[in-house]
């Protein structure tokens, strides 16, 4: 399994070394040599026009289960409050199911979660809510096998759940047992609609590169989707749906694992990954103390406070803070960068905001190529006066 | 006490830069790293040896050839043994087929009390590995772990960072863990280290050693399939005031009213 090149054809003529997205190629003494990292994407083979680079293909891939229908939306909840991503990927959902034409279904795991008919009123056809106070926590045990269940008596062809802490942690084990594919951190879902198959678009490298993947002989087809990635659709009041509850079996159903005490993190007033305005501050702010203006900010304007990872290194404000690709992805109407290079790993975590403001005191700072607007000048000085003009006018 | 510490040799990625002329990512100058979670990973496992003073610490890695380096790098940070799982038929594995590989690995290490992961490597990014291992050896998995606060008589007390704050999970052991770069900091090489990780041997093994399922393996045992590459599109359509900063503030305070924003 892999790539080989057949140096006997290979002509040298380099055609392929700028098609590689790796940049994996080269030529060297007329003949093209691979570097390693290859992911056999095949760019480089429909370059080449001797046919000397070849990619063994995977073994013809059995075809996919007919008898599996419909779209399955997992719809997270903490403490009986249903999350933003539940209606988000709803939104998706629906799109995705009308383009099959098969039904949406909201899946609903806890206690006493307030609320439920508003997935209906969001697009799901059905909602299979499993209640039960052992459910209240969100125990990834009991979630894993019940979740497992459900998906082997329905049989649906596609599963999507939010990429929040709980579903990264899950959903990987629910794929393992059911043996099938699971794309994380999906920004982009549609469908190709001649092979029922999911085409799911994603970050790696960092945000660098996007990369496409079909999970093509096995169902469901499953993938996990970072909040505020999609929109929410506005719920329709009227809408009809079946809401099927299903009794949890405690005795069938057991946890290994034992959840003992939750602490609530303080410093958190605003959830960033909820917020609809973030102002964030890099390592520009240069001490901790300045992350004041930054509240002074947020607080002129109903936002949440984020932060580079810079910032978050130097101590200057807690992790859960930090937003990029090793922090949360959010995607806010507003973002305020302050003091913020805009590296690419940062660049990864908020790109996909509605409206990117960048205050920053060097004019070739790559943020300002992100940024719908743009002040150059000292934050120290820009920042005051927004919060001043904010509460003012 | 016997860890083992599950690591990926990746593209040390802070400095990447695409040609613009090719759209390709320039690759000079970027060395290969243990990637940076497995890092903490690796920490963790020997602090965790440290503190029970026996046992042993294996660093396990699947890879091409010139992974050998970052198990290398592992034996100079603290490991005691190194494997490397090396096969052309392991090339092109998704997050199941690698973890499928991952548990034949720790099947024929045999006893073990802990396996410690990274929270997700920098160039895959998914994090799924963790958690698919630990289902594959049907062990329990905590995911985001910041703190081992005890790890005796076959059972563990953890926390583990999620959004709104911490939770403290208790679990019996073996099991599997992910964590996050909270949990410590990790050492620098010892001199006695660096000396080790030249003479150690790092153990290679391949499909046909590990006894693995060849169609469970690579790009064979996937079951997703990356159909497309390419870059992101950044629409650069930024408007940088100008003047005076008064009315620069003053002009974006205008265009933020107008868009309903403030
Ligand atoms: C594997 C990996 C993962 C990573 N994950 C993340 C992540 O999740 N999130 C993240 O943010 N980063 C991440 N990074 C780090 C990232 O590469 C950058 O190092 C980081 O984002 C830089 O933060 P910064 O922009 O605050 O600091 P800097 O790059 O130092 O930029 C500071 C900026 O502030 C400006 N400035 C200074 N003083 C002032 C002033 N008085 N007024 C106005 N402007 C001023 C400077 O001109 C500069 O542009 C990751 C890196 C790696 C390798
Ligand atoms: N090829 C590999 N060899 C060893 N460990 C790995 C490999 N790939 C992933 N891992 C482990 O699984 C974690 C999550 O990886 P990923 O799912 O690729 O983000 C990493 O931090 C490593 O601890």
């Amino acid at each position: 399994m892999g790539i080989e090149i057949d140096l006997e054809q290979c002509t040298g003529c380099g055609n392929c070394v700028p098609v590689c997205p790796f940049g994996l190629l080269e030529v060297v003494d007329d003949k093209v040599q691979l570097k390693e990292g290859c992911t056999l994407c095949g760019a480089c083979q429909e370059a080449c026009p001797v046919d000397a680079i070849l990619i063994e293909a995977a073994p013809a891939v059995e075809a996919a289960s007919d008898e599996h229908r419909g779209v399955w939306v997992f719809a997270e909840q903490r403490h009986g409050q249903l999350k933003g991503v539940a209606y988000e990927l709803l939104a998706k959902g629906r799109e995705l199911a009308n383009t099959l034409q098969t039904d949406l279904s909201a899946v609903c795991f806890g206690h006493d979660v307030a609320e439920i008919s508003q997935l209906v009123a969001h697009g799901a056809d059905k909602v299979y809510l499993v209640d039960s106070p052992e459910l209240a926590d969100n125990l990834e045990d009991l979630y894993t096998r019940q979740f497992i269940e459900l998906i082997q008596e329905h049989k649906p062809e596609i599963v999507i759940a939010g990429a929040t802490s709980l579903g990264r942690a899950f959903i990987p084990r629910v794929a393992a047992v059911l043996k099938t594919g699971l794309t994380a951190d999906c920004t982009g879902l549609d469908i190709d609609t001649e092979n029922r198959l999911l085409r799911q678009t994603r970050p790696t490298f960092g945000g660098n590169i996007m990369a496409t993947i079909i999970c093509q002989a096995k169902r469901p087809q499953m993938a996990t989707v970072r909040p505020r990635v999609f929109k929410k659709n506005t719920p329709e009041a009227g809408r009809k749906g079946q809401i099927i509850k299903l009794d949890f079996d405690r005795e069938r159903i057991t946890s290994k694992t034992r959840l003992l005490d939750f602490v609530r993190d303080l410093t958190e007033t605003v959830k960033i990954e909820e917020a609809d305005i973030i102002v964030s501050g890099g390592r520009g702010l240069g001490k901790a103390e300045n992350f004041k203006l930054l509240e002074e900010l947020a607080s002129a304007m109903g936002a949440a406070v984020g932060a580079s990872r810079a910032a978050v290194d130097e101590g200057w404000i807690p992790y859960s803070h930090q937003v990029g690709q090793t922090g949360k992805t959010v995607c806010p109407k507003l973002y305020i960068a302050c003091g913020i290079s805009g590296a690419v790993q940062h660049l990864a975590g908020m790109q996909t905001s509605d409206v990117i403001v960048a205050i920053n005191d060097n004019p070739d700072a790559p943020i300002f190529e992100a940024a719908t607007y743009g002040i150059v000048g000292d934050l120290f000085k820009v920042v005051p006066m927004l919060t001043e003009k904010l509460k003012n006018g | 006490m016997n860890v083992i510490v599950c690591l990926k040799q990746v593209p040390g990625t802070t400095d990447v830069k695409v040609d613009p002329q090719t759209n390709t990512l320039i690759r000079q100058g970027i060395e290969n790293v243990i990637n940076p979670f497995d890092t903490y990973a690796l920490e963790e496992g020997v602090r965790l040896k440290e503190r029970h003073g026996e046992g042993k610490v294996t660093a396990i890695s699947m890879g091409p050839p010139q992974a050998e380096a970052a198990l290398r790098e592992a034996i100079s940070l603290g490991a005691d043994e190194a494997v490397l799982l090396s096969d052309k038929a392991f090339a092109g594995a998704d997050t199941w087929a690698t973890a499928y590989t991952l548990a034949q690995a720790v099947n024929k290490i045999g006893q073990h009390d802990i396996i410690i992961c990274g929270r997700q490597t920098i160039d895959g990014d998914t994090g799924q590995v963790g958690p698919e291992l630990a289902e594959m050896l049907g062990i329990p998995f905590v995911a985001y772990v910041s703190r081992i606060e005890e790890l005796a008589d076959g059972q563990m007390r953890v926390q583990r960072m999620v959004e709104e704050g911490h939770e403290v999970i208790e679990s019996p052991l073996p099991a599997v863990i992910t964590v996050v770069k909270e949990i410590n900091v990790p050492r620098l090489p010892s001199l006695r280290g660096i000396a080790r990780s030249k003479s150690a041997a790092v153990a290679v093994w391949t499909a046909p050693e590990m006894g693995v399922d060849e169609s469970r393996v690579g790009l064979a045992g996937s079951f997703t399939k990356v159909i497309k590459v390419f870059f992101p599109q950044r629409v650069s359509q930024s408007e940088i005031f100008q003047g005076e900063l008064a009315s620069q503030v003053d002009c974006l305070v205008g265009r933020l009213k107008d868009a309903d924003l403030t």
